[in-house]
C-alpha cells in the first residue's frame, strides 16, 4: 500500500504503520487460535488445563516454523533448484 | 458507545472539518470493533460445533452451559495464543 500519495502528515502515516502492524497481528492471534483450537481442544471444561495450555502454546511456535519453513523452502525452490516437486523428492 | 451500526462520520465530516486526530480515535474505534465481530463470529462458530449436537426445538440447558463455558475457554485460548505469539515475535527480533 503506497501511503505517500494518499498524506503528507508524518503523524497520520506513522498512525496508519502502526495500526496496520496491530491489525496484522491480531489477524494472526484470530487465525491461530481457530486453528488450535482445531488441534488442542477436547471438551470444554470449567478451565483451561496445563496440558491443553502447553498444546497451544505449542501450536502457535510451530505453525509459526512452519511458515517459516515454507518461505524458506519457495525461496530455495526459486533459486533455481527447478520445480516445486523436484525439490520435494530429497 | 454507540451501536455497532451507527453512523461515526456523520458529525464533523458534514462540517469538513474532521482533523486527523478524530480521524484516528474514529479508526481505533472501527478496528476495535472489527476485531470484537471477528471474535464473535468466530467463537459462535466453535462453540456451536462443540456443544450443539442434533438441532432441536431449543437450546436446552446442557448445551448451554456448554455454550458457557466453551465461550470462557475460546477467551483463555485466545489470550493464551497472543501471549505465545507475543513471545514469538520478541524472540525473534532479539536474534536480528
Amino acid at each position: 500500500m503506497d501511503t505517500q500519495g494518499v498524506t503528507a502528515d508524518p503523524q497520520l502515516q506513522q498512525f496508519i504503520e502502526v495500526e496496520s502492524q496491530k491489525e496484522r497481528f491480531q489477524q494472526l492471534v484470530h487465525q491461530m487460535t481457530d486453528v488450535c483450537w482445531e488441534k488442542c481442544m477436547d471438551k470444554p471444561g470449567p478451565k483451561l488445563d496445563s496440558r491443553t495450555e502447553t498444546c497451544f502454546v505449542n501450536c502457535v511456535e510451530r505453525f509459526i516454523d512452519t511458515s517459516q519453513f515454507i518461505l524458506n523452502r519457495l525461496e530455495q525452490t526459486q533459486r533455481g533448484r527447478g520445480s516445486l516437486s523436484e525439490s520435494m523428492s530429497d | 458507545m454507540d451501536s455497532f451500526g451507527s453512523d461515526f462520520s456523520s458529525g464533523a465530516a458534514g462540517s469538513g472539518k474532521m482533523d486527523s486526530g478524530t480521524i484516528m480515535e474514529q479508526v481505533k474505534v472501527q478496528i476495535a470493533v472489527a476485531n470484537a465481530q471477528e471474535l464473535l463470529q468466530r467463537m459462535t462458530d466453535k462453540c456451536f460445533k462443540k456443544c450443539v449436537g442434533k438441532p432441536g426445538g431449543s437450546l436446552d440447558n446442557s448445551e448451554q452451559k456448554c455454550i458457557a463455558m466453551c465461550m470462557d475457554r475460546y477467551m483463555d485460548a485466545w489470550n493464551t495464543v497472543s501471549r505465545a505469539y507475543n513471545s514469538r515475535l520478541q524472540r525473534e527480533r532479539a536474534r536480528i
